[in-house]
């Protein structure tokens, strides 16, 4: 965890309201871990005051750079769509608890299911866990063709299953749709599930794949203060609550946290 | 004879000997914990800690906190481990820091609740001093209603100056009508020092939800937004009180800590900023001194009060 000044390489539309935003920097050495986020100061003043929590997608670390996707949603993310190459980008990190692949086999079958913008930080996992010898297969859902993205990238890493909701792009219906025998996702087909994207689609999971004993890992976003664990604006239950603490912070226990272990309320 | 950079910044607030003037304040730095990964917290002039109650609180549900232009609303909702982990752990790991003075924020349901907690972190080796938090805009029970009325705040303080064994300050809201009156009651129920201002009510509606954005509807408003408030409170309240004030609300410079000093304050607690850089404080203390140069000021103790004072 460190704070440093990265230079904006590029910042580019790639989807509608979706940028790719490249920075180069000493920081990107220590993003190692796939599924740890970055925070981010969107401009210099106090509006926007506090910084932005976003995913890393993907990193070079030979070259220093680190890749995020955003959606310029809201003030922050709108400030950050403004930045051009060359200029400094304040940011945090890396931060938090990403994705668990220790333990990850070469030979096994690994689905890696994304929802809208919760899809950028599995392109760095799966990149991660193909140098591992491990088989991963994309499941990844938008609202319309017009917001797919990442969808060439990752077939480079793995087979790709798209979804949108209206059905202009790939299967029509939600990412579980395709977790079926008719694609060859059934449960039996695969070893783990890793995902992330909105709260229903991770409750989803959770709730058919815990129930069933299958291994699983989700990544949960909030709104967050200072995302180093200080402050636990982003806090959430534990299922079970045991000896320990009641509740885990998304900032600093998460992002990713193994199926079970949360509520996903 | 020059002054030693050391006591150019050093204040006695109270009794409490601080190296320099800045303290990150409650609610803003957790247990210190996270911030010791990026700089050793013996830097600081002092520590305000997460406040405090008898039993562990699980605080508010999320979204706990919402960004307004220049600041921050939350409402976290005073989620604390509780009295004995605080003693077991807490201050303990604290101790570590030997040159680092404690300020635990005491918080309470009931009045027993405030004497419980007072009376044993007060002997805690490290504790030097304890701030009463009678402002959390964010609980149910307890916090603000003890901070609206003169009379109520005047005997809590009474109360938990019979059981302290450390200086108390009272931290004021700002949310009242005539904040002096409160100040002046706590003040002569024995209160050594004021901290001001706690947080402004505050709301946000989300314009697709049609509702607020924090769960809790209200929150709590920090940050540089409220900065000219606070100043104008301390400038006030410290014409009236002749105890010490500690100044916060929306502090992000070392021009900030000195406006808070001619406003009439005698150390500052720094809080929000420590979310957008977790370096602030020392970034701060490194700064004060150049700037105490840049206007011709000896220390930052003759401040106190400059921007009254004839």
């Amino acid at each position: 965890m460190n704070k440093g000044v990265l230079n904006v390489i590029s910042n580019l539309s790639i989807a509608e309201r979706i940028f790719r935003l490249e920075v180069e920097g000493e920081l990107v050495g220590c993003m190692t871990q796939p599924g740890q986020f970055v925070h981010v100061k969107c401009g210099t003043g106090i509006d926007p005051l506090l910084r932005r929590p976003i995913s890393i997608c993907d990193v070079d670390i030979e070259r220093r750079r680190m890749t995020m996707i955003y959606r310029a949603e809201g003030h922050g993310t709108h400030v950050l769509s403004q930045y051009v190459p060359g200029q400094p980008l304040d940011i945090l990190g890396p931060l938090g608890e990403g994705f668990p692949i220790e333990g990850r086999k070469a030979g096994e079958h690994v689905l890696l299911v994304g929802g809208g913008i919760g899809v950028p930080p599995l392109y760095y996992l799966g990149k991660e866990l193909k140098k591992r010898g491990v088989r991963v297969t994309f499941v990844i859902g938008f609202g319309t063709a017009s917001q797919v993205f990442l969808e060439q990238e990752l077939a480079e890493l793995g087979a790709v299953h798209i979804v949108t909701i209206d059905g202009t792009a790939g299967v029509k219906g939600l990412v579980t749709d395709v977790l079926t025998e008719a694609y060859g996702l059934a449960m039996s087909e695969w070893d783990a599930l890793y995902s992330c994207g909105p709260l229903p689609m991770l409750r989803a999971l959770q709730d058919t794949y815990q129930a069933a004993g299958k291994e699983g890992y989700i990544s949960l976003e909030q709104r967050m203060g200072c995302g180093i664990g200080a402050c636990l604006a982003c806090v959430c239950s534990v299922q079970e609550p045991g000896e320990g603490k009641k509740y885990r912070k998304i900032c600093s226990d998460g992002p990713v946290f193994a199926f079970g272990e949360v509520q996903l309320v | 004879m020059t002054i030693s950079a050391k006591d150019r910044l050093a204040v006695n607030l109270a009794g409490i000997k601080m190296k320099n003037p800045v303290m990150p304040a409650s609610g803003c730095f957790g247990f210190g914990r996270e911030y010791a990964q990026f700089y050793d917290l013996n830097k600081l002039g002092a520590v305000a800690v997460k406040a405090t109650t008898v039993e562990e609180r699980q605080g508010n549900p999320t979204p706990r906190v919402a960004e307004t232009p220049g600041g921050m609303l939350n409402a976290i909702g005073l989620q604390n481990p509780g009295l004995d982990d605080v003693m077991a752990y807490e201050l303990p790991w604290l101790g570590k820091f030997d040159q680092l003075p404690v300020i635990v924020n005491v918080a309470g349901t009931v009045t027993d609740d405030y004497i419980k907690v007072a009376e044993r972190v007060s002997e805690a080796p490290n504790v030097a001093g304890i701030e009463l938090n009678i402002s959390c805009p964010n609980v149910k029970c307890g916090g603000i209603t003890f901070g609206t009325d003169p009379k109520i705040a005047g005997q809590l303080t009474e109360e938990i100056k019979k059981v302290s064994k450390v200086p108390v300050f009272v931290k004021l809201s700002p949310n009242v009508t005539d904040v002096v009156a409160i100040a002046k009651a706590v003040e002569t129920a024995g209160a050594d020092g004021l901290s001001m201002i706690n947080t402004l009510l505050g709301m946000r509606i989300d314009l697709k939800t049609r509702r607020p954005i924090l769960a809790n509807g209200t929150g709590g408003l920090s940050g540089p937004a409220i900065k000219p408030v606070a100043i104008r409170m301390i400038y006030e309240v410290s014409q009236q009180v002749k105890i010490p004030i500690i100044g916060m609300g929306g502090i992000q410079s070392a021009d900030d800590v000195i406006e808070f000093f001619m406003a009439g304050a005698s150390a500052v607690a720094v809080g929000t900023a420590n979310f957008v850089d977790p370096l602030i404080c020392p970034t701060i203390i490194d700064e004060l001194e150049t700037r105490l140069d840049q206007y011709g000021v000896q220390t930052i103790g003759e401040l106190t009060g400059a921007g009254w004072k004839r």
